[in-house]
C-alpha cells in the first residue's frame, strides 16, 4: 500500500473542544464537552467521512478545524504547523488552502451579489487584483462545476438557480483558490435524492482530478461508500470507530455503527413487513456523557460493571480501530 | 363500479390543482389519479417542484388564494367531497375522516401552548368534547407514538426533533381518521430517528388501522411503508403500483432512472444521475412531460401519452400501449 507512505496533510490531535456553560451570564455551570479526545491523521488527497447523528460534535469538530473554535486541548496540526499559534496573515493563507462546503446552498450564498461577484470574492481577498485575471479563474471554475454555458450563470443571483445549481456554485467557491483540503459538511442533505448523486460524483471527480483531500461530514451512512476511502463513526464526542470503508460497511464492529447501519434502508418492499430492531433513548446530554463508554445506556450488548465503568478499551486490528469492550 | 368503492378509502381521479402567477398558470397538479385501500399506505415519490406539497393540499382543499383552477373526483369513503361546500367539508371530513401532517410540522408547534393542549385541541373543536376528555385522549395518542405521558405538560422547545415529530403525528391521529396524509415526514431527521418514525407509523397502521399517503422524495425510506407506490413527474402521476412489483422491477423509464439514483448501503451498484432538468410547470412540453429526459423516447413521446395498464400497474407511457 502505497497510501500508508502518503504524507500526513492534517494531523487532529487529542482536541478537545468545550463550550463553557455560565448561570444568568455569570457563574460557571459547567461544560459542553462537544468534541472530547479526537485524534485522527488525514493525508494528502485522502478522502474521509465522518458519521454520526446530530449534536454528536462533528459540526464543532470541522469548525475547529476550519479555525472558527479554539481548542480547549490538543492540537490541529496542518503541514506541521499549528493552527492555533497562527495570526491574521498564517490564518488567513491557512484559510486559503482549505475550503468549505456548506450544508444549505442557499443559505451560504449572499442573496444580493451574483454567481460572478459571489465566486471573485475569495480571488479579492486573497489579493488577485486583475479583473480580467479574476474573470478568467471565475469561468474556469465554473466550468469546473459544470455550471455551463458559463454566460448564462454568470449574471444570475442565487434565488434564480436550483438547488442542485446553487450547491455548485458553493463549490465552485470553496475550490476557486486551489485549496489542499475541502471540508464537506452535509453537502447533499437538503438536495433531492437524485441531485445529490449528481452532486456527489461531481465532487468525487474534482477530489480525484486536483488530488484534494476530503473531510466529508455525513449522517448517511449509503452514500459514504461511494465518496470516501475511511470512516470514522462519532459518538457523544469522541469517535468509536475508524475503518476503511469496505471494511466498516462489510464488518462493522461497534454496536452504535451496527445501529446505524440496521437503520438504513435500501429500497425493498419487505422492509415494510417488519419493525426495525433500534437502540431505544436518545444520544447523551454532553453536558454530563455518561460514565465509562458513552454508548452503554443505548446498548443492547453493554456488559453490567465494565461497560458503565471504565473508559473502552480500544483495539486496533489492521486500520480497523474500534472503541468497545467486547474486543477485549 | 359501486362494488369496487366500497373497498376503496379513497379514489382520486383526475385531480387538478393550478396556480395563477404573473406569469401565467403553474400547473402543480395536472391529472393525478390513484386509488387506496383501508389499512393501507400509498407512497408518493417525486423530485421537488413536481408538485408533491400541492396535491397534499389539493388532497384535503387546504387551498390559497391564487388558485386558478381546482377540479377532478375525490371520493373518500364513497362520498364525492367535491360536491360538499367549504363548511360541510370542514365539518365532516378535514381531521375528522381525513387529516394531514404538513412539513416541518415539528417546526410549526405553538411555542407558547403545552404539546397536550395542541394535541387535544382538534378533539374540542371537531368533535366539541370537554378539555378534560381531550386530553385523556391526547395522553392516549401519546402512548400509541411513543411519548412519554408526562411531556403533556411541557412545551415544543423542551423537546428534541424525533419527539417533536411523533407530537405532530399525534395531533394528525387524536381526531381517529381513516386516513393520514404525511408530507415529507422524516426529511430533516437523523437516520435512527427516521427509523424510528417509521417504526411508529408501521405500528401505528396495524393498531389503529389507519391508512396513510406518503408523500416523499427519499426512495429508500419510503419502502419502510409503502404498500403501494405512485410515481409523480412534472405534476403528473406516470406510474401506481404495488410496492413489491415496483422495488423489484419499476416500468416508466423515470422510474426506472430514479430507482437507479438511490445509494445502496447493501448492494455494489453505482448509482446514476438523471441528467436535465424537470420541465417547468409554466408551460409543460406538449406529449409526455418526461421524454425530453427519457433515454427510450421516439416519435410517438410528442403526443399526450394513454395510461397502460400492464398486469393492474398503471404506467403512462407509450412504450407499453400495445
Amino acid at each position: 500500500m502505497t497510501d500508508k507512505q502518503r504524507d500526513v496533510l492534517l494531523s487532529i490531535q487529542d482536541l478537545h473542544v468545550w463550550f463553557e456553560l455560565r448561570r444568568f451570564g455569570l457563574g460557571h455551570a459547567g461544560y459542553v464537552k462537544a468534541v472530547d479526545g479526537v485524534t485522527f491523521d488525514l493525508h494528502y488527497g485522502e478522502t474521509i467521512a465522518i458519521v454520526g447523528e446530530s449534536g454528536c460534535g462533528k459540526s464543532s469538530l470541522m469548525k475547529t478545524i476550519l479555525g472558527l473554535n479554539k481548542p480547549t486541548k490538543g492540537k490541529v496540526v496542518f503541514e506541521d504547523k499549528d493552527i492555533s499559534a497562527f495570526h491574521a496573515e498564517d490564518l488567513r493563507q491557512y484559510r486559503a488552502a482549505i475550503g468549505y462546503v456548506q450544508q444549505d446552498p442557499f443559505g451560504a450564498l449572499a442573496p444580493f451579489m451574483n454567481i460572478q461577484r459571489i465566486l471573485e470574492e475569495p480571488l479579492i481577498i486573497n489579493g488577485v487584483k486583475d479583473p480580467a485575471e479574476r474573470e478568467r479563474r471565475v469561468r474556469k471554475v465554473m466550468e469546473e462545476v459544470k455550471l455551463s454555458p458559463v454566460d448564462d450563470f454568470l449574471h444570475k443571483f442565487p434565488h434564480m438557480l436550483s438547488g442542485g445549481q446553487q450547491q455548485r456554485v458553493v463549490i465552485a467557491r470553496a475550490i476557486i483558490l486551489e485549496p489542499k483540503l475541502v471540508v464537506a459538511d452535509e453537502p447533499v442533505s437538503m438536495l433531492d435524492a437524485s441531485v445529490r448523486v449528481e452532486i456527489l460524483k461531481l465532487l468525487r471527480g474534482l477530489q480525484e482530478k486536483y488530488r484534494l483531500a476530503v473531510i466529508y461530514i455525513t449522517h448517511d451512512l449509503s452514500t459514504v461508500r461511494y465518496f470516501s476511502e475511511r470512516v470514522f463513526v462519532m459518538y457523544a464526542g469522541n469517535i468509536v470507530e475508524k475503518a476503511p470503508v469496505n471494511s466498516l460497511v462489510h464488518n462493522p464492529k461497534h454496536p452504535y455503527t451496527s445501529a446505524l447501519m440496521d437503520a438504513t434502508s435500501d429500497p425493498d418492499a419487505n422492509n415494510a413487513l417488519q419493525y426495525r430492531e433500534l437502540p431505544p433513548g436518545e444520544p447523551p446530554s454532553l453536558v454530563n456523557p455518561p460514565s465509562g463508554c458513552r454508548f452503554h445506556p443505548r446498548c443492547p450488548r453493554r456488559m453490567e460493571n465494565i461497560c458503565d465503568v471504565e473508559e473502552p478499551y480500544e483495539l486496533q486490528a489492521d486500520d480497523h480501530l474500534v472503541a468497545c469492550w467486547l474486543y477485549k | 363500479m359501486a362494488e369496487q368503492q366500497k373497498n376503496t378509502l379513497l379514489h382520486i381521479e383526475d385531480l387538478v390543482l393550478h396556480f395563477k402567477t404573473t406569469k401565467g398558470s403553474v400547473q402543480a397538479v395536472d391529472g393525478v389519479f390513484f386509488d387506496l385501500g383501508y389499512k393501507e399506505a400509498v407512497v408518493v415519490l417525486g423530485e421537488s417542484g413536481c408538485g408533491k406539497s400541492s396535491l397534499a393540499k389539493a388532497i384535503l382543499r387546504l387551498l390559497p388564494r391564487n388558485v386558478d383552477r381546482y377540479g377532478g373526483k375525490v371520493f373518500l369513503e364513497g362520498t364525492d367531497t367535491m360536491a360538499m361546500d367549504e363548511e360541510q367539508y370542514r365539518q365532516n371530513v378535514r381531521w375528522v375522516r381525513m387529516s394531514l401532517v404538513p412539513q416541518a410540522a415539528m417546526n410549526s408547534l405553538n411555542p407558547v401552548l403545552k404539546v397536550g393542549d395542541q394535541v387535544a385541541e382538534p378533539m374540542m373543536v371537531h368533535h366539541g368534547v370537554k378539555k378534560e376528555e381531550a386530553l385523556v385522549q391526547a395522553a392516549k395518542m401519546f402512548q400509541h407514538v411513543g411519548v412519554p405521558v408526562d411531556f403533556l405538560d411541557r412545551y415544543a422547545f423542551e423537546l428534541s426533533g424525533g419527539m417533536r415529530q411523533r407530537v405532530a403525528i399525534a395531533m394528525a391521529l387524536v381526531t381517529a381518521p381513516a386516513l393520514v396524509v404525511l408530507d415529507e415526514p422524516t426529511s430533516a431527521l437523523d437516520v435512527l430517528t427516521q427509523a424510528n418514525i417509521f417504526n411508529v407509523l408501521k405500528r401505528l397502521k396495524k393498531e389503529l388501522e389507519v391508512s396513510f399517503v406518503l408523500i416523499t422524495h427519499d426512495i429508500a425510506t419510503s419502502s419502510e411503508l409503502a404498500d403501494r407506490v405512485a410515481v409523480m413527474y412534472a405534476g403528473q402521476i406516470v406510474e401506481v403500483s404495488d410496492a413489491h412489483r415496483f422495488f423489484a422491477e419499476p416500468l416508466h423509464p423515470y422510474s426506472r432512472m430514479l430507482m437507479a439514483s438511490v445509494p445502496r448501503l447493501r448492494a455494489n451498484q453505482e448509482p446514476e444521475f438523471i441528467t436535465g432538468q424537470p420541465p417547468s410547470l409554466l408551460n409543460p412540453p406538449k406529449g409526455c412531460r418526461f421524454a425530453g429526459r427519457c433515454p427510450k423516447r421516439f416519435a410517438k413521446c410528442s403526443e399526450e401519452p394513454p395510461i397502460a395498464n400492464v398486469d393492474g400497474i398503471q404506467v403512462k407511457c407509450w412504450l407499453y400501449t400495445s
